[in-house]
């Protein structure tokens, strides 16, 4: 462990601190420029909450979204740029501090958070409205200035041009005239045939160059003085509560400073990330086990039995139970998908300080204004006096929006416990055993063909825990139908005169929530598949059977056939070979893959290509929309091949990244993306593209081998 | 107390030798772009060079690399890992970033022994660096465009 020698003071706060400062600064994202945008310096303009221009000409675009991989810092200062007439290039990104009346998520009533893939599309007339509002206001100071019409200026590249005279004004100058002013309630947008950056090629990332040197800075690389670093002894089983614990082995570790009991487990503090592991290594706690400690095989059963029986209707067309008994065919089919961990690369961590009246809390939030609440109400504080730092996520997935702000309501815990600032740590193993899955889910299906093998009744029942019940979201579970188990099942878009879903909606003790994509994440997978079994059954090509089923769904046959076209379906393939295809919509944008598969004699599966085609309407930044796309596939990949999260007697059996295997390089299959022209506003981008990837899979394993795979993940094909 | 040589610098720091490497690095000498990711060695985001290879400061004992040449994602100068860095950011490779430097030090590790690798040698050197975010064509693509660039001389 690291101890302190003489030439270490017992605080080497000032040194780290300024490596905070230094780095920050480098980053562009300074933590001053947030603060300083509260109220305005003396000749700069504040046009509105999300455009700032300095007097040197310097335009602060401030995000409201985390920007966790996903590409935000990138694309939302586009859509001011776009208006504004600026170079993307020249503006400085700034994230916003936590308010939920100025930068609430539109979506989402007065709450900013970063989710449901909506961080364009919330933001799509709000930020091009905060840059034109901007330039009416430049182009207006500009006429005073030069005393002329202003219907004889026109803004362009950081400057006021005026047209006769050919005289320019760089914003700079103009931002104390401007600064005067009241910005326009509802200045004129540009039509997409005038979009010069949206849509356009050639637009880069913001944050390339500081994380590829090192010098971004995420959650852990926050030092402050006086801080100590904070692991949690947590629960063995979930459910489980601490019935005693003995400090004395941690406190004899040289280094550790505290030992206290927080609400989710025992916290163990140190001078530095070591000396804390190797404090809670030592702790001993005992832990009062639940009576209910289910095992997956223990849930299989339940969930099956449950599937045996009706749930409550999510969607109900026709009359399915009658049409199933009067087809020329009825088939049935059980698939399932296990709990799935988050693993983000960063796994969670924040730092939180506590001082008189205030709270500062550095996290990669993705739900700032709840996380707020969350810490004010721990640390006996207004959330008005708590202050999120929203820094660089290293990936999220949905992991960082917690209805229960866990690891920040821990953090605040301790820090209230030892008296100074904190930075807690999760390992990778708090992260894979410490709960909050996406749900184990069974989808049961029956259905029935007409003599000519078109379908002609289906219906699907869901057992899946609900995700929203008692959370901040609650609200969207309708007559008991939590809205994101069903999603991409009840709105299932192919024309099946008589449709049912249903939903059963288990209650267990394991923490479950969003993961990428959500409920499509499952309910693709099982549709997209069974509907694949349809067309076998009926003896139809499974595009010609999804092309008759979607003649009233444009954007949808739009992808698939663009996909189609692009794969090559229908050419023939070498032995052992196989190709299968998926269509989804999810998060208001519509995606087709075809994936081309190998599977060798012994059943090992190589995913060889994926062809996808997507619709978001307006790609605002394509190469984003493009990396997203990309970034999907390994995801779903990882989940299809590997991802499984399994409970034995109440505990996890899977504790890192050995046992919770994700995708690597050798697996990357080729993904080719397309991106469908549109003019219609944007759309879900960053979790649209996972929902196909499996059933695409499972269906090119059949084509390949004739082997219906129905239980993820795969691992390999069964010989 | 442990005596360093981190990015062409002597460091002297009270720890005891079986520290991991990267909480040295990153809790003593705020060497802050080598990631903690998994603590095992499974996932890569902690690589470093130590005399050139690449290894995981997770699991690597601060005590076993004194009197050896650490190199940092924050300290690599080379010219195969300007080239990379440079290609990475042309390529747009990142996303959530994270694992991206250790990704960076395993390929200046493996442009160092093999100036054009094919996909193959890529797929080996490459396949202990996790990467959630899926960014595994860019990172080929990008280890490639460095390697044009270099010319066989990395």
């Amino acid at each position: 462990m690291i101890r302190r020698g003489p030439e270490q003071p017992r605080d080497p706060s000032r040194r780290r601190f300024l490596v905070l400062a230094g780095a920050a600064g480098a980053a562009g994202f300074t933590l001053a420029s947030v603060e300083a945008r509260a109220g305005a310096t003396a000749g700069e303009l504040v046009a509105n909450a999300f455009v700032t221009i300095a007097a040197d000409g310097t335009v602060t675009v401030t995000v409201k979204h985390l920007e966790m991989g996903q590409g935000v810092a990138t694309g939302l200062p586009v859509l001011v740029a776009e208006e504004l007439e600026v170079d993307p290039a020249r503006i400085k990104v700034a994230f916003a501090p936590a308010d939920a009346k100025r930068y609430n998520n539109l979506f989402w009533g007065p709450s900013q958070g970063t989710g449901g893939s909506n961080a364009t599309a919330n933001s799509w007339e709000q930020l091009r409205k905060a840059g034109a509002a901007a330039r009416e206001m430049l182009i207006e100071a500009a006429a005073r200035i030069l005393k002329v019409d202003r219907t004889t200026l026109t803004a362009g590249n950081g400057a006021v041009v005026h047209g006769p005279s050919g005289r320019r004004l760089d914003y700079g100058r103009l931002v104390a005239e401007a600064a005067k002013l009241s910005p326009p309630a509802d200045p004129p947008l540009k039509s997409p045939a005038e979009f010069r950056l949206i849509g356009h090629p050639g637009i880069k990332r913001v944050d390339s160059a500081e994380k590829a040197q090192g010098t971004a800075i995420y959650a852990m690389d926050v030092v402050l003085p006086g801080m100590v670093t904070a692991v949690v002894a947590r629960p063995p089983v979930f459910g489980a509560v601490v019935k005693g614990f003995n400090r004395k082995a941690a406190l004899a570790v040289p280094g550790v400073e505290a030992v206290v009991q927080i609400s989710s487990g025992v916290a163990v503090t140190g001078d530095d990330t070591w000396t804390a592991l190797k404090g809670r290594e030592a702790l001993k706690v005992e832990w009062s086990l639940p009576e209910n400690r289910p095992s997956t095989e223990t849930i299989r059963r339940d969930f099956t039995a449950r599937l045996g029986q009706p749930g409550l209707p999510a969607r109900n067309d026709g009359d399915s139970e009658t049409a199933l008994d009067q087809g020329a065919k009825r088939l049935s089919a059980i698939y399932e998908v296990p709990y799935l961990a988050h693993a983000p690369m960063e796994p969670l961590d924040c730092v939180v300080r506590l001082s008189k009246g205030r709270c500062d809390v550095w996290a990669g939030c993705q739900f700032q204004t709840h996380d707020q609440a969350m810490a004010a109400k721990v640390a006996g504080l207004s959330p008005e006096q708590v202050e999120i730092h929203t820094l660089y996520a290293g990936g999220s997935f949905g992991r960082r929006a917690n209805p229960k702000s866990d690891y920040i309501v821990e953090a605040v815990e301790v820090a209230k416990a030892v008296g100074v600032p904190v930075r807690l740590m999760w390992t990778r193993e708090d992260d894979i055993t410490g709960g909050y899955y996406r749900p184990m889910a069974l989808h049961g299906f029956e259905a029935a063909l007409d003599a000519n093998g078109a379908p002609l009744a289906w219906r699907h029942r869901i057992c899946c825990q609900s995700i929203l019940e008692g959370g901040p979201f609650a609200a969207m579970i309708k007559d008991g139908i939590d809205s994101v188990s069903v999603e991409g099942a009840a709105n299932l878009p192919y024309a099946i005169p008589n449709l049912k879903v249903e939903l059963h909606s288990p209650k267990l003790p394991v923490p479950v929530l969003w993961w990428r994509s959500v409920g499509s994440s499952h309910t693709a997978f099982a549709t997209e598949c069974f509907l694949d079994e349809l067309a076998q059954a009926g003896g139809k090509d499974p595009l010609e059977l999804r092309r008759a089923l979607l003649a009233g769904q444009p954007r949808h046959l739009a992808v698939l056939e663009l996909a189609a076209a692009k794969a090559g379906w229908g050419t023939p393939l070498p032995a052992g070979r196989g190709r299968g295809l998926a269509v989804h919509e999810s998060f208001h944008s519509f995606v087709a893959q075809v994936i081309e598969v190998a599977v060798s004699p012994t059943g090992e599966i190589k995913v060889e290509k994926v062809v996808l085609a997507v619709d978001c309407g307006i790609a605002v930044t394509p190469d984003v929309v493009r990396a997203q796309m990309e970034g999907a596939v390994a995801f779903g990949l990882s989940a299809a091949l590997f991802g499984e999260i399994t409970l034995k007697d109440g505990a996890v059996e899977q504790s890192n990244f050995h046992d919770y295997r994700c995708l690597r390089m050798s697996e990357m299959p080729v993904v080719e993306v397309h991106i469908i022209p549109s003019t219609a506003a944007p759309t879900g981008v960053g979790e649209p593209g996972v929902p196909p990837v499996a059933p695409a899979l499972v269906n090119a394993i059949f084509a390949a081998t004739g082997k219906r795979l129905r239980r993820l993940p795969l691992g390999t094909v069964p010989t | 107390m442990i005596s360093l040589f981190v990015n062409g610098e002597r460091h002297k720091v009270d720890a005891d030798p079986d520290t991991p490497l990267l909480w040295v690095l990153r809790d003593q000498l705020g060497l802050f772009g080598t990631k903690y990711g998994c603590g095992k060695g499974l996932c890569g985001a902690c690589t470093v060079l130590v005399d050139d290879e690449p290894m995981r400061a997770c699991s690597l004992p601060a005590g076993e690399v004194q009197g050896r040449r650490v190199v940092t994602i924050q300290g690599l100068d080379s010219a195969a890992g300007k080239a990379l860095l440079a290609a990475w950011t042309e390529l747009d490779v990142t996303q959530c970033g994270y694992c991206q430097p250790g990704q960076i030090i395993t390929a200046t590790a493996l442009l160092r022994g093999n100036p054009h690798p094919s996909d193959a040698d890529i797929d080996t050197a490459m396949d202990g660096n996790l990467c959630r975010c899926g960014t595994y064509g860019r990172i080929r693509a990008a280890i490639h465009l460095a390697a044009r660039r270099l010319g066989g001389t990395p």
